[in-house]
């Protein structure tokens, strides 16, 4: 079916004037997936899993600036042992990277292996991406498939003693990176991996994860605070038997972020926990999508997200639970809660469960709220000043998402920066 | 109106005509309150379902939705009307609520910490260092038979009404005010733990603090001795005596002293 004409227009102008990069072995999957975008062409505001987000700033063929932010404080996981590996706009640098070697673990770049006539990546670059594409397309992960310039190919065979920490530094005021990482986690490897930073004005991240049977991935993730950036980030991921994927986002600041996931349980007993905490005052638009499809027996799935929202910041919950025919056993939860702090501020939710077999447990709720007055007083007749006792209770609010973070360090680390946040707002 | 005998003794609270109506509607609930806690002193307020006994307590710890209309109220001489909540908690009041408020996410030590520094440094103090808090807070707890897995939990969540009681003494204990008001804190508490919670007021009995208990029941009276009760009908404290007063409820209930003021 052709696509309506705007449609086929703003694809051909993002597309027009843009090479393939070099593809090597993965230039198969480069070209199908241009082909594939040709015809499904990017989202408009008219499409339906568009709804609540408007895309037209995440397909322009110029990424808009975002004036770059200094924290005035130490970057995210400083303080913790890592393997580092720095992108700055989205490009490579090998000077602020760590040698890439770690027992456990092979760590290549994509764009070496688009150098290369046979690496394991072929197998995953793409493909995951490709079956994320029903039942709704996801056009900006297939642009990424396309175009993406470099990123790195992750395949964990053992339990690397530390995180693999991808940094991702914002530098010029215009830039426009486009990264794809694909991770494969062997039979009984574990491994943790750290992201950060806005990674440019405008980002565009996609993230293959193939996690075979009793195979542990766990991810902790910060995105930039820098206020004007925009991100558009995918996961597709699909677990084997007994497997566990474990995934947390913190998001505070940032004028537009899209997070969506694709995740496939395909062997039993699988678990995956993904959630997030956000944190937005005024500009700020930000959207989880997930989908979480059961199709094998006894597997666990959390979704947990929470999000803080001020002066007019808007906050976007899309989620989903498939459960197939045969997945029986499911446990499926699904929450999404937000705490407006103001009037102006909004939550747009839509969960949704669609289940064919019929031993399962799923449950799923979404509330909007304010801060509870009885529990602010109660803190307040004990003397907590109200400001401080309103971030003690935005805080136990965003602690059910925090809690996803297996590691403690991390957590507290998390933790201590939304409290830092808190606290800005009021002084 | 009576408020005990006249003493020379420092007044800790004063209460004066207070007249208080909700904030959104004009019902009023207050209607006149006179009250004088001398420090060193237990008052108890008695008095039937509605007649304005909580709102009393919160209006003097600075709950929003009342409207003070007309009257005073002081802490040691100083207008507690015009102070914030964490003010007045600073200031040395402290409420022991009749319904302890759940607070998922909030761990009750951290809770605690945070409320005992805040009103140190309210006070131009030092915080107190962590394990000097834990020492103290261990002991505390132990004395009031609270266990320190209680202590970690989120505060008052799935606490039997007992033990949101007895958390409530446990905060007083470690705040140290200087005015306690407690409301209804017997209820809902079994014999023996009425007598831990009375050995915890007890023990803070001393000639600096004053307090205001409130309660429904003479049993509570037998443990924590008060020096006056009033009795309150109505939103105004229609009678003022000695501990007798109590007893005389307790057998006779309150249409006698009712009409009597009527
Ligand atoms: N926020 C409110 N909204 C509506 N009515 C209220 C409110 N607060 C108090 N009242 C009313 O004021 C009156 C006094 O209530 P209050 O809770 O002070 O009584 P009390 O003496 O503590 O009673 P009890 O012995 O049952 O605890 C009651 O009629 C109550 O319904
Ligand atoms: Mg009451």
């Amino acid at each position: 079916m052709a696509l309506p004409k705007l449609k086929a227009e703003a694809t051909e102008a993002l597309l027009g004037a843009r090479p393939l990069p070099k593809g090597g072995c993965l230039q198969a999957a480069r070209e199908s997936a241009l082909a594939r975008l040709r015809e499904m062409g990017l989202p408009s505001r008219r499409d339906e899993y568009w709804k609540f987000t408007r895309p037209d700033t995440l397909i322009s063929a110029e990424a808009p600036r975002a004036a770059l932010f200094d924290a005035g404080e130490a970057p995210m996981f400083s303080d913790f042992d890592r393997l580092k590996i720095v992108f700055v706009d989205g490009v490579f640098d090998a000077e602020a990277s760590d040698d890439l070697e770690m027992d456990g673990v092979r760590i290549d770049r994509l764009e070496d292996i688009c150098c290369q006539d046979i690496h394991w990546a072929k197998d995953l670059y793409g493909v995951l991406e490709a079956r994320g594409q029903s039942p709704v397309q996801r056009p900006l992960a297939t642009f990424n498939t396309a175009y993406a310039t470099d990123g790195v190919a992750i395949h964990v065979t053992g339990k690397p003693s530390k995180p693999i920490s991808l940094i991702y530094i914002h530098a010029n005021e215009q830039s426009d990176a486009v990264l794809h990482h694909v991770i494969r986690v062997e039979e009984g490897a574990e491994a943790t991996i750290l992201e950060n930073g806005p990674a440019a004005s405008r980002f565009n991240k996609c993230m293959e994860i193939d996690v075979a049977d009793t195979g542990r991935l766990h991810l902790v993730r910060a995105q930039g605070r820098d206020h004007e950036r925009r991100a558009a980030t995918h996961m597709f991921a699909r677990l084997g038997r007994e497997s566990v994927l474990k995934s947390f986002t913190l998001t505070v600041n940032g004028v537009l972020t899209r997070n969506e996931a694709y995740i496939e349980l395909t062997g039993d007993d699988a678990v995956c926990h993904i959630a997030g905490a956000c944190a937005g005052d005024g500009e700020f638009h930000h959207d989880d999508t997930v989908f979480i499809t059961h199709d094998a027996v006894n597997c666990e799935s959390r979704q947990v997200f929470k999000k803080v929202l001020r002066n007019g910041a808007v906050g976007v919950f899309q989620g989903k639970i498939l459960v197939k025919e045969g997945a029986q056993k499911t446990d499926g939860y699904q929450i999404s809660q937000s705490l407006l702090l103001d009037g102006d501020s909004q939550f747009l939710a839509k969960p949704e469960l669609e289940i064919y077999a019929d031993d399962v447990a799923c449950s799923h709720g979404s509330t909007s709220g304010a801060i509870d007055e009885t529990a602010l007083f109660y803190l307040r007749s004990r003397g907590v000043p109200e400001g401080e006792a309103t971030d003690l209770l935005t805080l136990a609010f965003l602690a059910e998402a925090v809690d996803e973070i297996e590691d403690k360090a991390l957590a507290e680390d998390i933790v201590s920066r939304l409290q830092a946040w808190l606290a800005r707002r009021r002084s | 109106m009576l408020c005990g005998p006249e003493t020379n003794e420092e007044k800790m609270l004063e209460i004066k005509g207070l007249h208080v109506k909700l904030e959104e509607e004009d019902k009023p609930i207050l209607k006149g309150v006179d009250l004088t806690v001398e420090a060193g002193k237990v008052h108890a307020i008695m008095g039937p379902n509605g007649s304005g006994k909580s709102t009393l307590s919160y209006v003097l710890s600075g709950r929003e939705g009342y409207e003070v209309t007309q009257g005073s109220a002081e802490l040691e001489g100083v207008d507690l009307l015009e102070m914030e909540p964490e003010e007045r908690a600073a200031a040395g009041l402290f409420l022991a609520f009749q319904y302890p408020v759940e607070i998922p996410g909030v761990g009750n030590m951290t809770f605690l910490r945070t409320a005992v520094n805040a009103q140190r440094k309210a006070r131009g103090e030092d915080e107190i260092s962590a394990a000097d808090f834990l020492k103290l807070i261990r002991q505390k707890a132990k004395d009031l038979q609270i266990d320190a897995e209680m202590l970690k939990r989120p505060v008052n969540v799935g606490f039997s009404g007992g033990e949101k009681k007895r958390n409530e003494i446990l905060q007083m204990a470690m705040l140290e005010p200087k005015m306690c008001i407690l409301d209804e804190t017997d209820s809902g508490l079994d014999v023996d733990a009425m007598k831990l919670v009375s050995d915890g007021v007890n023990a803070l009995r001393d000639a600096g603090r004053g307090f205001l208990v409130i309660t429904h029941y003479q049993r509570l009276l037998d443990h924590i001795k008060p020096d006056v009760v009033h009795i309150m009908a109505d939103g105004r404290i229609v009678k003022s005596g000695g501990p007798e007063l109590a007893l005389e409820v307790e057998h006779n209930g309150y249409g006698d002293i009712l009409a009597e003021a009527s």
